[in-house]
């Protein structure tokens, strides 16, 4: 049968090109108005070309973010994972109890960002916290308020409890789909506990693990709420990531110029690094199809 | 390798099985022959793979022991049993290249380097692979794949038997065909104790020396393919093996006479008194239409499979069938059918009856 060639169709994808233009493009646009103009209120701006770019490109402050940012996304990253893939091992497979540890893992899920901060923030302190208390109780110097280490320590500790249930649900969901042949290939085979992760549980999880991985980096990365509620970015600018910095710089100082260049190189680096994820990840479906 | 004997074994998937019913494997004692090639048949859900795993070890039976040779193995780890097993469904370790797949499991038992190399390039030309053995498993198609785990399971040659789970669901017919060849030829090469255990009665009959027919949980006949066709044990026996399936005719048994419906067929044979619901049972080769002599018969229609017909039709208002010889007219003239008198099997309650001794 002959086709015909109708390029009136393309009318159809106009709706969507109007919505995601008024709720992503037009905004976006904004700051990149914002980042290469300069203003004084008023809406008159001056240009300024990527001036903005170079201030926030050689700002010491915006590379200690950075550095900031980084290490944290790398340390909570190396407890979730491996923990989560530990808990999911670990789970009842089925029955009543693992019901019951899928709702309680659940729990930590379905608690708003700002209560979990303020959570925390009423569990570590000294005076009147449970955690606090008793630390200080037998004898530990602990006070997020005034020591760097011990504010890090409850902010990952604060983010492991909210998040590691994602990646051991994630994880739950890729054992739960191996046959039970599988196991008793590997009985026969005589493997070893080791084997039967690396060989069989580990190449099943991959896919979910992949993406729990990317979810987990680009969460991070972003991290704003819970450690704005319970450090405020303190001791000094000790816990200040990439997004308290950002908006400190934004509405704390009203730097609208360089506060919205970093932003786009903000935005720029989670989509690179969430392109190579994705990279990653089709080359593994493709492998899988060859 | 080892005789493997199964003392009053049984198995139930409730903790607290209260009667027979709830045993998915009746109480039964069986002796596997070291060396022997053996097809586990039956219809779905009558326990087959059940007995394979409790073989295996994969799963403890509720009572009875196991015993490997002399040793009773009932409470033994699947790994400790040297056991290899080969599953319905292909197991390959995907992200494993071929050749470590074959190798894994004699790695596992710290085999030398070399002999692993050499053992894994024969099972590889056996299974018509060695082309591609440093490739991924992952990708592989399904019976490429249950290859593998065929190869997999044959790789070690100390084994106590190899278990076969009805390993040819997933590959097509003319591969079929040459792999069981295989594996028969390699019964004979290495002499492994084979359980093969399908649904598939060509299967089971082209594989094995000897055939172990399940029903229901039990074991009702284990033979050579020739008794299972001409002495049927149990009526699921003659109505499962053979195509179509043994004709069984309720009757009343006199003697070396047979009553049905007003009409009498002659045995060959005396019988005593037969206990509960009698029946008896011929194979429609042994059944051959005339022009008068025997039961009457009304010929309700007929199919022509190519190198015989088979005649449905009802006697007594029973269903019968006959296999009628290609070329044979078949005709309004041919209004009765005739039993052969020393094919025709006597079955109380659904087991067979000898006759009685001596009236021979």
């Amino acid at each position: 049968m002959e086709k015909t060639l109708n390029n009136k169709a393309w009318f159809l994808v106009l709706p969507v090109l109007v919505i995601v233009a008024f709720s992503a493009i037009v905004p976006l646009m904004t700051v990149v108005n914002y980042a290469v103009n300069d203003t004084f209120g008023n809406n008159e701006f001056f240009w300024v070309g990527l001036e903005w770019f170079e201030e926030m490109v050689t700002s010491d402050r915006l590379h200690e973010a950075l550095g900031r940012q980084i290490l944290f996304s790398a340390i909570i990253l190396a407890i979730e994972v491996p923990l989560g893939i530990y808990i999911a091992l670990n789970m009842p497979k089925r029955g009543f109890w693992a019901s019951l540890c899928l709702v309680l893992m659940a729990l930590p899920l379905l608690i708003p960002f700002n209560v979990v901060g303020t959570i925390w923030q009423i569990f570590g302190r000294v005076d009147i916290g449970l955690l606090g208390r008793y630390l200080a109780e037998f004898g530990f110097d602990y006070n997020y308020t005034n020591d760097p280490l011990d504010a890090w320590i409850t902010v990952i500790v604060m983010d492991v409890w909210h998040w590691t249930s994602l990646v051991a649900l994630l994880c739950y969901a890729g054992l739960q789909s191996i046959p039970n042949a599988y196991y008793q290939a590997a009985k026969v085979d005589q493997a070893s506990r080791w084997a039967v992760f690396r060989y069989i549980e580990l190449p099943k999880m991959a896919g979910v693990l992949l993406i729990a991985v990317l979810l987990r980096f680009m969460d991070s990365f972003m991290i704003y709420t819970e450690p704005f509620v319970v450090t405020g970015g303190g001791p000094g600018n000790s816990t200040t990531f990439l997004s308290i910095d950002l908006v400190k710089m934004a509405i704390g100082q009203f730097d609208l110029g360089p506060a919205a260049a970093f932003s786009i190189m903000y935005f720029l680096v989670i989509l690179l690094v969430s392109w190579i994820f994705y990279t990653v990840m089709t080359n593994l479906d493709k492998e899988e199809g060859k | 390798m080892a005789q493997i004997t199964l003392k009053n074994l049984a198995h139930s998937y409730l903790a607290h099985p209260r009667g027979e019913q709830d045993f998915a494997l009746k109480a039964m004692d069986h002796v596997w022959q070291d060396g022997g090639a053996y097809a586990l048949l039956g219809s779905s859900g009558c326990g087959k793979t059940t007995l394979l795993n409790i073989i295996s070890g994969l799963l403890r039976p509720s009572q009875g022991r196991v015993l490997f040779g002399d040793r009773d193995v009932t409470d033994a780890e699947t790994a400790e049993r040297n056991i290899a097993q080969v599953f319905q469904f292909p197991v390959v370790y995907d992200t494993m290249t071929l050749r470590d797949n074959l190798a894994f499991p004699l790695r596992n038992r710290g085999k030398d380097t070399a002999y692993i190399a050499r053992r894994v390039e024969q099972i590889a030309r056996m299974i018509g692979m060695e082309a591609i053995l440093d490739r991924k498993a992952r990708g592989l198609t399904a019976d490429a794949k249950q290859k593998i785990s065929l190869g997999r399971g044959m790789v070690r040659e100390d084994v106590n038997a190899i278990l076969f789970d009805e390993p040819l669901t997933v590959i097509d017919p003319h591969m079929k065909w040459e792999l069981r060849t295989q594996l028969k030829r390699l019964h004979r090469e290495f002499g492994h104790t084979m359980i093969y255990v399908t649904h598939d009665q060509t299967e089971a009959l082209t594989f094995a020396d000897k055939v172990v027919v399940m029903y229901d949980g039990r074991v009702v006949q284990m033979g050579t393919p020739e008794e299972l066709f001409e002495t049927p044990a149990h009526t699921f026996v003659g109505y499962f093996i053979g195509s179509p399936g043994m004709n069984l005719l309720p009757a009343e048994i006199r003697g070396n006479t047979a009553h049905l419906g007003g009409a009498s067929v002659p045995l060959d044979a005396a019988y005593g008194p037969v206990p509960g619901r009698a029946q008896i049972g011929i194979r429609p080769e042994y059944a051959v239409l005339t022009e008068g002599d025997g039961l009457p018969i009304s010929i309700r229609r007929v199919e022509d499979v190519g190198r015989h017909r088979i005649v449905r039709g009802e006697v007594a208002g029973h269903g019968v069938n006959v296999i009628a010889p290609e070329g044979m007219p078949i005709g309004p003239a041919l209004t009765h059918v005739r039993f052969t008198p020393d094919r025709i099997n006597v079955y109380a309650d659904d087991w067979r009856v000898a006759p009685a001794k001596g009236i021979r």
